[in-house]
């Protein structure tokens, strides 16, 4: 059923956000307002104000919030690796849609940069969020090379035709950022498989090497798992990669039908 | 400071705020995409009328004119507008989702086109039945 509020633990308390004032005689200041939750409390999540001079920092929101960690409050917890868009883990939700920390310039925002975790996922703490389930629909599409013919002596090899059917697909770095801007998935995200994994099991259904495409369809034939999908395109508006998941879908829904045919 | 077990965090995790307009932004394609589901919601309640107007014409004339009374009433006129935008509206996105359905039209520009095709489309057609109505 679909929710349409927050339960009553995940409501933001507005009275508790602090703010933390620019150091005075900064001249470019700007706000991010951050989400904040700690576990080791019994306090409902609040929202932080942090003001941050703009001329002594980087220009993606990821600059902004390593400089806040490291030089206003250290306790502001958030994912980060590579900073630059190639291993998803900063997915959150910046200015009303998912990306990427650090491929979101500060200057694309305006106004005050608004920081929350990807949407409607259990957090663990601040900006980061429980990605669990998610990681266990990915194994359940069994995502690996499957066949039943001997293995060659050498690579299984495909043409160039069909190794380009896989270019917009392999490319999913799964940072969650297009199932977690998907109304379906919010409200039947304990059955809907989402788009990042429908992208993804659609990435073997196409591999001219795959040998499970039969099986693979199967178990994607399902009211919820693959059917949840309304054609919303949260996803494809939201993809930091500039992929496709909706088309990755429609193709799969194809898929199906043709076999019936 | 309190020791709470790993399970005991997990249980209380809070849910993070997703509530479209608030704290996810309403985009073109989403907006339309609940108006589709709003405008059949419309239509199904729209059955209602016809079905009114065919049992009030099946019993007689004076049914018949205490509905069109009614139909011609300003709130009726606005509920038939509603309903004749809605039906319309509905059939455009509609052949939208056939066009999808088919694989097509699935980047970013041709979704924003076809999004406002059908906005401009529905209300197009809609000015059409009442001018023609009206005629």
């Amino acid at each position: 059923m679909a929710q349409l509020t927050l339960p009553k633990n995940s409501k933001i308390d507005k009275a508790a956000g602090k703010t933390y004032k620019a150091p005075a005689g900064a001249k470019n200041v700007r706000a991010f307002k951050i989400y904040r939750y700690d576990p080791d409390t019994q306090a409902n999540p609040r929202v932080d104000t942090y003001e941050v001079d703009m001329d002594a920092c980087g220009p993606m929101v990821l600059d902004a919030l390593i400089k806040i960690k490291n030089e206003i409050d250290s306790t502001l917890t958030f994912r980060r690796s590579c900073r630059e868009g190639i291993c998803g883990s900063c997915a959150m939700n910046i200015d009303g849609t998912n990306t990427l920390a650090c491929l979101h310039a500060c200057g694309d925002v305006k106004g005050d940069v608004k920081i929350y975790p990807l949407p409607h996922m259990p957090v663990v703490k601040d900006l980061v969020p429980d990605l669990t389930h998610f990681y266990a629909q990915y194994a359940s599409i069994e995502p690996w090379l499957k066949t039943d013919t001997p293995p060659p002596t050498r690579e299984r090899l495909q043409t160039e035709e069909d190794r380009a059917k896989l270019d917009g697909l392999y490319e999913c770095i799964l940072c969650a950022c297009c199932s977690t801007s998907c109304p379906s998935y919010w409200w039947n995200g304990d059955r809907y498989l989402g788009p990042a994994i429908l992208m993804a099991a659609y990435r073997w259904l196409v591999d001219s090497r795959d040998e499970a495409t039969g099986e693979r369809l199967d178990q994607l034939e399902d009211p919820f798992k693959l059917y949840r999908c309304h054609t919303i395109l949260n996803c494809s508006r939201t993809c930091p990669k500039g992929l496709n998941p909706a088309r990755a879908i429609a193709e799969t829904k194809k898929m199906l039908v043709e076999r019936k045919v | 400071m309190s020791a709470k077990s790993s399970a005991e965090r997990a249980a209380a995790r809070p849910l993070s705020p997703f509530m479209l307009g608030q704290y996810y932004r309403f985009q073109i394609s989403s907006l339309l995409s609940i108006t589709h589901r709003i405008t059949g919601v419309g239509l199904a309640l729209g059955t209602l009328f016809l079905a009114a107007w065919l049992m009030s014409a099946a019993t007689g004339p004076a049914a018949y004119q205490r509905f069109a009374a009614c139909a011609r009433s300003p709130i009726g006129l606005i509920l038939l507008l509603g309903w004749s935008w809605s039906l319309l509206y509905h059939l455009c996105n509609g052949v939208r989702h056939l066009v999808w359905d088919a694989g097509y039209a699935f980047e970013k520009k041709n979704v924003d086109a076809g999004g406002w095709a059908v906005v401009i489309g529905s209300v197009v057609l809609t000015a059409a039945v009442w001018l023609t109505a009206y005629i």
